[in-house]
């Protein structure tokens, strides 16, 4: 009876560390998408400058208050920019981002069209 | 003839990019943020010395020109921009609040004892949250406020150069 008991202590501490699991998982994938701002090509998960510490933490703390991932991407693009984002929001000033693949895709898939009907006549 | 378009269509390519690149050249490799904090962010905060607590409300309560600075004093240029801060306060034009960040507060305290107090109340940010409140990269920065607004921030150390810049300002 005792084992049992230790048993569902045990249950109950894993649950509890479940239920965090998503939380942290929430915020790496957040600090994953955020440029540290003061390293070179590093991202605010894979630093460990005083900057990217205290980042983790403010967007450790958001979660806690129960903000989701685009309120957290809003506050920290207020705070520092679009830069701040390795993911680009779609705006006016990254259209000709956006749509550059797009648009190379199509011409490239015109020039093989063009080909193609050359070949065929 | 398709070959001549071809040909001066490279020609223009490459100018085109040559003209960018070239252009590139001049722009500065610095990244200062396009942010869009203009009024003070709001928090709390214990102080140094004083040991209390402290609302940003009652600090940036005057319309009137504020500096605020975040030091630290494991932070080496901090040292150097110290003695214009101390020439600031001195003036009395400006009011100074420090940003203590990230420190050991008897190193900040012998900071303080050493080379002097120039600011009002000292502010600390033990985490370094209330920096990114701010929008801050790290230390020193150097914030001017004017009506409960940020009208502009200086990321580095102050030097000569700065300094008469905010002496303009507040004349």
């Amino acid at each position: 009876m005792n084992f049992f008991k230790f048993f569902i202590l045990i249950l109950i501490v894993f649950t509890f560390n479940l239920s965090k699991a998503d939380e942290i998982q929430l915020q790496n994938k957040i600090t994953k998408n955020l440029r540290c701002l003061i390293c070179q090509g590093q991202s605010v998960y894979d630093s460990d400058s005083e900057f990217a510490i205290s980042l983790k933490l403010v967007v450790k703390n958001k979660i806690e208050k129960g903000l989701n991932e685009k309120q957290i991407y809003e506050f920290l693009t207020e705070k520092y920019g679009e830069w701040i984002l390795y993911d680009p929001q779609l705006n006016k000033n990254t259209y000709f981002l956006w749509f550059l693949p797009l648009l190379i895709f199509l011409f490239g898939g015109a020039i093989i069209i063009k080909k193609l009907v050359i070949i065929k006549k | 003839m398709k070959n001549r378009i071809v040909y001066y269509l490279l020609v223009i390519f490459f100018i085109f990019v040559f003209v960018i690149f070239y252009r590139g050249l001049n722009n500065s490799n610095l990244y200062t943020p396009n942010t869009n904090i203009k009024i003070v962010p709001e928090f709390t905060s214990e102080t140094l010395l004083k040991k209390k607590s402290v609302d940003s409300k009652d600090i940036f309560n005057k319309e009137d020109y504020y500096l605020l600075n975040i030091w630290a004093s494991w932070c080496i240029p901090c040292k150097d921009e110290h003695p214009f801060l101390v020439n600031l306060g001195n003036s009395k034009r400006i009011e100074i609040i420090g940003l203590n960040y990230k420190d050991n507060l008897n190193n900040a305290e012998k900071f303080i004892n050493e080379l002097g107090n120039p600011y009002s109340t000292i502010l600390l940010d033990r985490d370094g949250t209330k920096a990114i409140e701010w929008g801050a990269f790290g230390v020193p920065e150097t914030f001017l406020i004017y009506k409960n607004k940020i009208i502009k921030r200086y990321i580095g150390p102050l030097n000569s150069n700065l300094v008469n810049e905010i002496n303009n300002y507040i004349k």
